[in-house]
């Protein structure tokens, strides 16, 4: 099999198998692109881990644009790309299309109902989990680890958030350069 | 106020090259950005429906952001709406590895670099629970008790015992067909 075909089936695969996103893509990728291919060694796939969580997109999108580009060119990160979303289009949609036609029957809307709240806990999970990386920087949670320049980063973030409507984007950008001007102050 | 929008799928791309073009750490963050974008400031969907929205994301394969893309494209303007959705969500990582790929030891290893990405951390995260303490809100003045159990668990559920998502998605999807199973009954004898 010549390579395009086989970059485009292995994601096919990463894109059909990996339910809860992120970190559940990662050991399918890594079982494709370093374990059955080759196209990656293990030292290459942890650089790539580092760089798709530094950088915006979903991981599995990140992947396969990197080992796209690395083995085939321009022409291989658009057809590995193409390939780990094929399976959410028909899947997503088929949910889609269910989801509008019956979403009035009394009993999908009681379990939608009860659905609606756990996604809000789901939610602040990860907000929480970020915010936990944010203030102890994956060090144990104690007070001399404790990194005041995000913290206060947050603080200010939440505190504008929570009393204007400025736009999520806008803050979040100022939060990258306030931790680079405190970053460089503190030395 | 729905706000009219011209060309509401040059707009669609627009915002979800945007969104993605931001969404740094899991599809989480993606949800939030879209729920700020599409339903406080677009009003194309309301927030019962974006949070059903996620659900429907995180529960099928693929990445939870070009799902959500998906969903938000196909209600929004159909076929067309998810071509474009998907597309805006895609572009931005593809350039941004594209280009990353040629010098990424350089990349991953620059300080400045490492500086800016952790103080982007903390405004994720305080977008994040900004949008929850919102949606939270929702959730208590409505006072449904079970509805506060399952929020209460899930939360426990995840943050806690570590419990794998689809799981508990799952049961909360199996607790709300077994409430709605005295309603029905109720029903069929009136």
């Amino acid at each position: 099999m010549s390579i395009l075909p086989e970059l485009f089936w292995s994601f096919v695969q990463v894109g059909a198998f990996s339910v809860g996103g992120g970190y559940a893509a990662m050991p399918l990728i890594q079982a494709q692109v370093v374990e059955s291919h080759a196209w990656l060694t293990m030292r290459e796939f942890t650089d790539l881990i580092t760089i798709a969580e530094m950088t915006p997109g979903p991981i599995a999108v990140n992947a396969a644009t990197f080992v796209g580009i690395r083995i085939a060119g321009f022409a291989g990160a658009v057809v590995a790309t193409f390939g780990c979303i094929l399976p959410s289009l028909f899947i997503v949609s088929l949910l889609a299309f269910v989801y509008y036609r019956y979403k009035s029957l009394a009993l999908l809307q009681s379990v939608l109902g009860a659905l609606r709240p756990a996604v809000v806990a789901l939610i602040a999970a990860a907000g929480l989990g970020i915010l936990k990386q944010v203030v102890f920087a994956g060090q144990a949670m104690a007070p001399q680890n404790v990194q005041w320049v995000g913290v206060a980063l947050f603080a200010a973030a939440f505190g504008i958030l929570r009393r204007r409507r400025w736009s999520p984007i806008l803050v979040i950008s100022l939060c990258g350069a306030g931790g680079l001007a405190l970053g460089l102050l503190a030395g | 106020m729905e706000r009219p929008v011209r060309r509401p799928l040059l707009e669609l791309f627009l915002s979800t090259l945007y969104i993605s073009a931001f969404t740094f750490g899991g599809g989480f963050v993606i949800i939030t950005l879209m729920k700020r974008k599409f339903v406080d400031e677009l009003h194309w969907i309301d927030e019962p429906e974006m949070l059903d929205l996620t659900a429907l994301a995180q529960t099928c394969p693929g990445a939870i952001a070009v799902n959500a893309a998906i969903l938000v494209g196909w209600h929004v303007a159909g076929p067309a709406g998810i071509a474009v959705a998907v597309l805006g969500t895609i572009l931005p990582p593809m350039v941004i590895l594209t280009v990353i790929s040629f010098f990424y030891a350089a990349f991953a290893a620059n300080r400045y670099v490492a500086l800016v990405l952790q103080g982007m951390q903390a405004g994720v995260a305080a977008v994040i629970l900004d949008v929850v303490c919102g949606l939270g809100e929702k959730q208590l003045k409505a006072r449904s008790p079970v509805h506060l159990l399952i929020m209460a668990g899930a939360f426990a559920a995840t943050f806690f015992g570590k419990v794998n998502v689809i799981c508990i998605l799952l049961t909360a999807a199996a607790v709300g067909a077994v409430a709605a199973l005295p309603q029905r009954r109720k029903g069929a004898r009136g």
